[in-house]
């Protein structure tokens, strides 16, 4: 998801009896489904655990405006361009919520930035891959979107209130995200023949990186069990996987369009679809450091950082400059 | 000394006639910018008619572990309530 393999500081659940009374305490709200506040007391595993899941989550959301950002000034129509312009800035607004949200963990946007810039914190692999037309653009919004939202609804009853309420505000967005993206994909997939080979190429490209975006397989995620208890995770990542290929096969029949699974197919038996996993060995790759475009992000970032130090300091010594000022009128 | 801008706190008002109500906090060097960048990250989709900000290091807030003292006191004052009386139908609407 925008948050994939956050690594819990231990393996399995701790177990009752091993927990204090303090610890138990917590457990007990956590299951009573209240929600825990910043000032309330937490394990140290759980703080850690979810600095590192919101703060992946906010890099996920600011690396994610590069890809659409790339087509800003090339979309097709001026209203398509301050849609997509509206898109991008929604995205932003994200990054500033759930920055905020991990600060309430004594944790400072700049150390969580640092962090990123110095390839010590992640961001979802699925911003690694370039929009390489104007159809990856609406492919984005449908599939990316689309499976950010799956994500994004459970985590509004995330155990931690600030991340939980921040999950509520970006839900509200969400759906007009996948919204317009998927109006991109009708105009393509209905359009000329060319639109619609671009059409089915965006989709092709997008799906199994999408399929990715919801993390390995449960059996290989050793750290859900224990983020699943807290309740900062709160469905698995296969679930969460499968309601989505659900959901989305419908919408590739509608476009007329292919899905690029020629495996995929209902199982009369679940009412599921019965789909081909993604390439593990890419996605871990990607994690690592070598998809198509982690360079290319990382320094887009580092400089946007670099080029605006200047803004930020100056407006502060005017600010600071402005207070004295005023105090000594006083 | 550090460069980081300081936190802020956003309160806005949805309608006329409702109270400000915490959403959320932003950075910002000055207050004339928190209230600008208020407006563009919380704003938006017409979600208010004012918006107050307050630089967080300013507010006072009570402590979890004050719960029990500050608010169970009250909980035993059931006499504070209208439903502790019993008002016979007869005396009409009150
Ligand atoms: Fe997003
Ligand atoms: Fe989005």
């Amino acid at each position: 998801m925008y948050a994939q393999m956050v690594k819990t500081a231990r393996v399995g659940v701790k177990p009752r009896d091993e927990m204090t009374e303090q610890e138990r305490a917590f457990q007990d709200r956590v299951d009573a489904n209240e929600k825990i506040e910043p000032k309330d007391w937490m394990p140290d595993d759980y703080r850690r655990t979810l600095i590192r899941q919101i703060g992946q989550h906010a890099h996920s959301e600011v690396v994610g405006q590069l890809p659409e950002g790339n087509w800003i000034t090339r979309a097709p129509t001026l209203e398509r361009k301050a849609i997509l312009l509206a898109k991008v800035q929604d995205e932003a607004g994200r990054g500033l919520y759930l920055y905020s949200a991990a600060e309430t963990l004594g944790v400072s946007r700049d150390e969580l930035i640092e962090l990123l810039h110095q390839g010590r914190m992640k961001y979802s692999s699925i911003f690694n891959y370039p929009t390489l037309t104007w159809a990856d653009v609406g492919a984005i919004g449908w599939l990316v979107d689309g499976a950010a939202i799956m994500n994004q609804v459970h985590l509004q009853r995330t155990s931690y209130g600030p991340y939980a309420r921040a999950m509520v505000r970006i839900c509200k967005e969400e759906s007009f995200h996948q919204r317009q993206g998927y109006d991109i994909m009708m105009k393509m997939a209905f359009g000329t023949p060319e639109q619609k080979a671009m059409a089915q190429d965006a989709l092709n490209r997008f799906w199994y990186p999408s399929l990715m975006m919801f993390g390995p397989p449960d059996q290989d995620s050793v750290h859900t069990a224990q983020s699943m208890a807290w309740k900062i995770k709160v469905a698995t990542n296969d679930e969460l996987r499968q309601k989505f290929v659900d959901q989305t096969v419908p919408q590739i029949e509608y476009l007329g369009l292919t899905c690029p699974d020629p495996d995929i197919r209902l199982n009369e038996e679940t009412g599921h679809y019965d789909f081909t996993p993604p390439d593990w060995s890419e996605f871990f790759a990607v994690l690592k450091g070598n998809g198509p475009c982690n360079k290319d992000r990382m320094k887009a970032r580092i400089t946007a950082w670099e080029d605006g130090a200047w803004v930020r300091e100056g407006m502060l010594a005017h600010a600071r400059k402005k207070a004295a000022a005023t105090a000594a009128a006083e | 000394m550090s460069s980081e801008w300081p936190l802020w706190e956003v309160f806005i008002r949805g309608q006329h006639g409702l109270s400000h109500r915490h959403v959320g906090s932003l950075h910002a060097p000055d207050a004339e910018c928190a209230l600008r960048n208020a407006r563009d990250v919380y704003t938006r989709r017409n979600e208010g008619v004012s918006i107050w900000v307050v630089e967080a290091a300013h507010i006072t807030a009570s402590s979890p572990s004050d719960k029990g003292p500050l608010f169970e006191p009250s909980e035993s004052k059931v006499y504070r309530h209208p439903s502790f009386y019993d008002i016979p139908d007869d005396a009409g609407a009150m």
